[in-house]
């Protein structure tokens, strides 16, 4: 099957590159939210549990 | 990069998005965001007890987000409406930066993780309260009253009024009689305001075909149901000082508030027909975004004041 290959342009990879560090960020931050909302709603016992 | 078959490219509409993160944030409605924001910190600050401070502010944000999510769904859905109307033309989607399929799915995602955290971060009353706030806005308002019907954002005007509820709920895990104070001021201030934005842009809403009620009942009838408006939001602003949950101070600043909202109400209902500026109309508008800013703020400061034993 003959393919062809869409070359971004400049703006299009620049906007791609911003999108990403964006989603990087706000997947850190909800990352990092829930960890810490973990341990505020758990309290600290939630690392004093038997393996 | 991106391997596409030529052949089908034309069919499927098939492009490289341009969107800036910008674009994401502009589909959250950020101004209308900070609103919910601060109105809903209000309900969970006048909240009885002491809540967490890390998962007070969780729950905010993701009361932010859910609002964020319903402007989203908002954008997608209106898009066709939005493009005709100079206000809304350049928003993500009209403006060709988002696509339409994109903000759908932003939206939805946002909607399902901000219950969610709400729900595991404070308490499941507070989450199906989100959740019904932005089902009412995108489903409620924006795909049923926005294009049926002139009551539509008097109706519609619940979903904006009830993120102090959500916040007072992700305290108590209940809805409480001053709660739905809150709710009732927002309720009733949210008619006036957007009837006077309604009536200088009243050309605009008439292109898009929005029967919002300047355009379909007329401006003297509008004027007269702004100013009705303005009476019971004037009353309901001191009920917190009635009922007991805020002080003689907040009283006081609330009755010289809704004096002020009644005052400029008057000025828009005086307004002659052959008033193109309509100035009076757009002082309202201003004002009422100022009343509410005002009045929640005293609201907090009251309580602030009470918890060091400052007032009564």
């Amino acid at each position: 099957m003959d393919k062809d290959f869409v070359k971004p342009t400049e703006a299009q990879l620049k906007a791609r590159r911003k999108r990403s560090i964006a989603l990087a960020i706000a997947l850190a931050a909800f990352v990092v939210i829930v960890y810490i909302g973990s341990l505020a709603k758990l309290g600290p016992s939630l690392f004093d549990r038997a393996m | 990069m991106a391997l596409v078959e030529q052949e089908h490219m034309d069919d499927t509409g098939y492009r490289l998005s341009e969107a800036a993160p910008g674009d994401f944030i502009a589909l959250l409605k950020p101004r209308v965001m900070s609103l919910v924001v601060f109105t809903a910190f209000v309900g969970l600050a006048m909240a009885p007890g002491v809540p967490n401070p890390l998962l007070a502010m969780i729950s905010l944000a993701a009361i932010a987000v859910g609002a964020g999510a319903s402007g989203a769904l908002n954008m997608w859905y209106d898009a066709d409406i939005d493009a005709v109307m100079g206000r809304t033309a350049g928003r993500p989607v009209p403006a060709g930066r988002v696509t339409p399929g994109e903000a759908l799915s932003f939206g939805l995602i946002l909607s399902v993780l901000s219950v969610s955290t709400l729900g595991l971060m404070a308490n499941w009353t507070a989450a199906a309260l989100l959740a019904f706030t932005i089902f009412f806005y995108a489903v409620i308002y924006t795909m049923w009253l926005k294009r049926s019907t002139p009551q539509n954002i008097v109706i519609g005007g619940a979903a904006g009024a009830l993120p102090p509820v959500v916040g007072w709920a992700a305290v108590t895990g209940t809805v409480s009689i001053e709660g739905l104070v809150l709710f009732l001021i927002i309720f009733l201030w949210t008619p006036p305001h957007f009837w006077a934005l309604a009536l200088f842009k009243s050309g605009d809403y008439e292109r898009a075909g929005i029967p919002m009620l300047p355009n379909v009942a007329g401006h003297a009838a509008t004027k007269t149901q702004i100013f009705v408006y303005a009476l019971l939001l004037a009353v309901s602003g001191i009920l917190p000082a009635v009922m007991g949950f805020a002080g003689l101070a907040y009283g006081v600043v609330a009755t010289i508030l809704g004096g002020g909202f009644v005052w400029y109400s008057w000025q828009v209902l005086r307004m002659p027909e052959s008033d193109v500026s309509m100035k009076p109309a757009k002082t309202l508008f201003g004002y009422s975004l100022l009343y509410l800013f005002v009045l929640f703020t005293a609201l907090l400061a009251d309580r602030l004041l009470a918890g060091f034993g400052l007032v009564s």
